[in-house]
Formats: C-alpha cells, structure tokens, sequence
C-alpha cells in the first residue's frame, strides 16, 4: 500500500463557468439581451418583470426564465402578461445554475430581443454563479432597509446595476434611497442605480431606455 | 446554502482522481474555500461528512483552508489583502478595484492510497 498526495487544483465552478460561456456566446449570436435579476424574496423582481412586460409591448420582445424552489406561480404570471416564461423550480436548491438555464435555452424563441432570467430569492447564493448573462441587476425593496449592501456585498459587487424597488412605501418605512446607493456604490463603483416604484410607474421607463440602449450596445458589438 | 452540491462536485473529482491513479481509498482531500465564496465551511464539512458514507473517501478527512480576499487596484497596479470589509485600493483608496483571490471554491489537493 502506497499513499501518495497528488496535486489537483480544479476549480468547483468551472463547470458552470463553461456552460455560462456556452449560453453567453449562443446568445450573443442570436442578438439576445440577457439580464439576471437577483435579490432576496419578495423584493419585486417578478412585480417588475410584469410592469417592463408592459412597458416594451409593441417595441422590444421579451422572454422569461423563473427559478423558485417550489411552484409555477411567477411564470403563469408572466404568462398572463403574454410573454413566454419557463419555469424552472429547483426543488430547494438556492440558486440558478447555468446548466439549468442550457436546458431551457432550445426552447426560446429566435425572435426575442430580452431574455430575463429571475433567479431564486437570495441575496447570497445566486451571485456565485454566473448564467451567461450580460447584465446583472440586483434589486433591493424599501422594507428591506438600506443596510443590506454591506451586509451582502458579494451580491452588489458582482451586479452591474442596482434597482431600488417599492419607492412609493419610502415614505412609510426607515429607508433613505440615497443611503441604500450610497452604500452600494462605495462597494462598486460604477454600478448603474435605478430607484423604481413598480407598481405605480415611477422609474420603469429609465430602465426601459437603459436595456434597449443596452440591447443596441450588444447588437453593434460594442457591448 | 449550496456546499452540499458543491461537496458532490468534490466528489465527482475525486473519484475521477482515484480511477486514474487506481486508488483502493481517498484518506484526504484539501479544499481552498474564498471567504467570500458564499459557502460556510462548517456546511462544507457536515456536508462532507454525510456524503462520504459508502464512497471511496468513506474514511477521508476533509481539511478546509481559507483564502482571504485580494484586492488588484487597476488606478495604482497595487495589490493588498481586504480589511474589515474595506473594498478599497490600500495605496491609493481607489475604489475601481478587481476581486483577485476570496472567491475561491478549488479542489487542491488529495491523498489516495494505491
């Protein structure tokens, strides 16, 4: 019997590093926009999903992708919006990986514009993994308080923008919008924030402007 | 909340270690987990245990080592370990910085017997 030590170094997210380069480079090609949004549960990720649905009818088209643990319920109500949504439950997993997303990706559609992936709800997990997306967001809701960059600073530093979501409950919560970016942008600078109200309307079209700018960006192979 | 995946792509490494060298057992496997990797290692570790049961590492003990978070300052070529949360370049406080080491979930080494 002989022990030997051997020398291995394999990186445990190398895996999804490449079917996220796989899914990044199939749909680039397409000329697909891909988003993923990220946050904890209940911050509105799916509330904005549907107010963008209206926004980019008749002008962008759009597709979904939906992680959740358990049930159908945030892509049927995708799909009563009339956008075509799959959902991918993950049955207690914490996060999207980007296999899950390969999977899924024959089924959409050629003519989409923007493909928006919701991950599951939480702020720690999903920004470990990279889906093949061009844009991150990371949304943070006003109940949820304007602490939470540093508290999760993995999820803003991996993000490109920042949505600051549920703006019209700003004035009955302990939230400063300008403190909650603040925070964020001292933890990545750059990133793009949009301070949205879903619900009633507020900032929706800000973000609109910025995909479809994004989306031309990608198509001219400037992005 | 994910290490019990992780640890099964651990697995799926070292049983294709143990096949190339013909290993009879796996008696350890040393792992380098980021603090910022978004992992726990006391669940890496329960993990580890609970799916080592009736594999080829059934008696392997798995030693975790942590890497601390590097900062690269694009502004100044500086590079320095992150303090108390501080993402900022420690010569030149410029906050353009690039993660370059903390986010580490790597494999690196184990000890088969043959």
């Amino acid at each position: 019997m002989t022990v030997k030590t051997i020398t291995v170094v394999r990186d445990l997210l190398a895996t999804n590093a490449q079917a996220a380069a796989a899914i990044r480079a199939e749909l680039r090609a397409r000329g697909i926009l891909c988003v993923n949004l990220l946050s904890s549960p209940g911050s509105g990720k799916t509330t904005l999903l549907e107010a963008l649905a209206d926004r980019f009818r008749g002008r962008l088209r759009m597709a979904v992708i939906e992680g959740d643990i358990e049930t159908e319920r945030d892509a049927e109500r995708i799909r009563a919006k009339g956008i075509p949504a799959w959902q991918i439950t993950t049955g207690g997993a914490c996060h999207l990986e980007a296999r899950m997303i390969g999977k899924v990706l024959g089924e959409v559609p050629e003519a989409i514009d923007l493909l928006f992936i919701e991950n599951v709800g939480n702020l720690v997990c999903p920004a470990a993994y990279d889906l093949g997306e061009d844009l991150r967001f990371v949304l943070l809701s006003s109940p949820e308080g304007d602490d939470k960059p540093a508290k999760y600073p993995q999820a803003f530093l991996s993000s490109d923008g920042l949505i600051l979501t549920k703006a019209d409950l700003v004035p009955y919560v302990p939230f400063d919008p300008a403190r909650a970016a603040a925070e964020a942008l001292s933890i990545k600078p750059g990133l793009k924030v949009f301070t949205v109200s879903a619900l009633r309307g507020d900032g929706v079209d800000e973000l609109v402007e910025y995909l479809a700018k994004a989306l031309e960006r990608l198509r001219s192979g400037r992005a | 909340m994910h290490e019990l995946s992780l640890i099964a792509s651990v697995f799926e490494v070292l049983e294709e270690k143990a096949r190339e060298h013909g290993a009879v057992r796996v008696t350890a496997v040393v792992l380098k987990i980021g603090v910022m990797a978004g992992v726990v290692p006391e669940l890496l570790e329960s993990a580890f245990e609970i799916y080592k049961k009736g594999t080829i590492a059934a008696s392997a003990r798995l030693e975790i080592v942590p890497v601390p978070i590097r900062l690269r300052c694009p502004d100044c070529g500086g590079e320095a370990a992150c303090e108390d949360a501080d993402f900022s370049c420690a010569a030149c406080g410029s906050r353009r910085i690039e993660i370059v080491e903390g986010r580490d979930l790597i494999v690196e080494r184990i000890e088969l017997e043959t």
